[in-house]
């Protein structure tokens, strides 16, 4: 049997190494790329707590933390369209206008 | 067999974790991430959420990941020469330090609580989709709801944000 603790460790190294994506990479789409990887860690949490502790809830919230990301995907690329066609360019340290 | 099972997806799935983060070109970091969730599916399977391995397979790969491939080649980016923030290096030290303490702490607790009402026999008797269906259907119908709403206006969102914008008048054409 595996335990508990074995899960959480590596959501929590999953979790960590999108941190540092989001804190260190430059361009957007791999930013993005990054919370998913957070989001995705935090969902073995959830899964795992679930599972050891016999509760269906985890699993519910994973499943509503899926259908986030998969809105936060779609508005987050759709923004990166905008700005890419005003401006040719998806890195972060160039976008630092709120009205063009 | 359960502890390979969990060692293969684990260990692949940190490291493409990694490597998502430190590739080069985009594309190649999509891939990687497609890995990563594959496995990390791979790890809801040996949590008995078999829902949720299809749910992880159909929306994440199937959908977010094939969404992020498509704006990658839709824009054609050329690599980074310099792809990583120039500070990075001051956020790699402290990051590894604290991940290798939250990992000391995370490996030596016991991790218990108040038990629910769906042990592991009870959910493999009708199936997990079963039971999340009606834990999602009795309990959580109005989160179920909102969800659809969020949903919806992300939608619009996006077609609103990512629609060709209107052409301009000549007169006023600012390039």
């Amino acid at each position: 049997m595996i335990p508990l603790s074995a899960y959480t460790a590596v959501s929590a190294v999953l979790f960590m190494t999108g941190l540092l994506g989001v804190l260190v990479r430059r361009n957007f789409i791999i930013v993005l790329m990054s919370v998913e990887m957070m989001l995705n860690a935090a969902n073995i949490n959830l899964v795992a707590f679930s599972h050891y502790l016999e509760s269906m809830a985890g699993q519910l919230v994973a499943l509503f933390v899926i259908a986030i990301a998969a809105g936060e995907a779609a508005i987050g690329l759709a923004i990166i369209i905008v700005v890419f066609r005003s401006k040719i360019s998806t890195n972060v340290d160039e976008m630092n206008l709120l009205k063009w | 067999m359960m502890l390979v099972f969990f060692a293969y997806f684990a260990l692949v799935s940190i490291a493409s974790g990694v490597l998502t983060v430190s590739l080069r070109h985009p594309v190649h970091c999509a891939l990687a991430l497609l890995a990563l969730l594959l496995h990390v599916s791979g790890l809801f399977i040996l949590l008995n959420a078999e829902f949720l391995w299809a749910v992880q397979v159909i929306v994440y790969v199937g959908a977010i990941l094939v969404l992020y491939l498509f704006v990658l080649m839709l824009m054609n980016l050329k690599t980074d020469e310099r792809y990583f923030h120039p500070s990075a290096l001051y956020f790699v030290g402290p990051a590894v330090l604290g991940a290798v303490y939250v990992l000391f702490l995370l490996l030596q607790s016991p991790f218990d609580g108040a038990k629910g009402t769906a042990p592991a026999s009870a959910v493999l008797q009708d199936g997990d989709t079963y039971a999340v269906g009606i834990k999602m259907f009795s309990d959580h119908i109005l989160q179920f709801e909102i969800v659809g709403i969020f949903l919806l206006g992300a939608i619009i969102g996006a077609i609103v944000l990512a629609k060709a914008p209107k052409p301009l008048d000549p007169k006023e054409e600012r390039l």
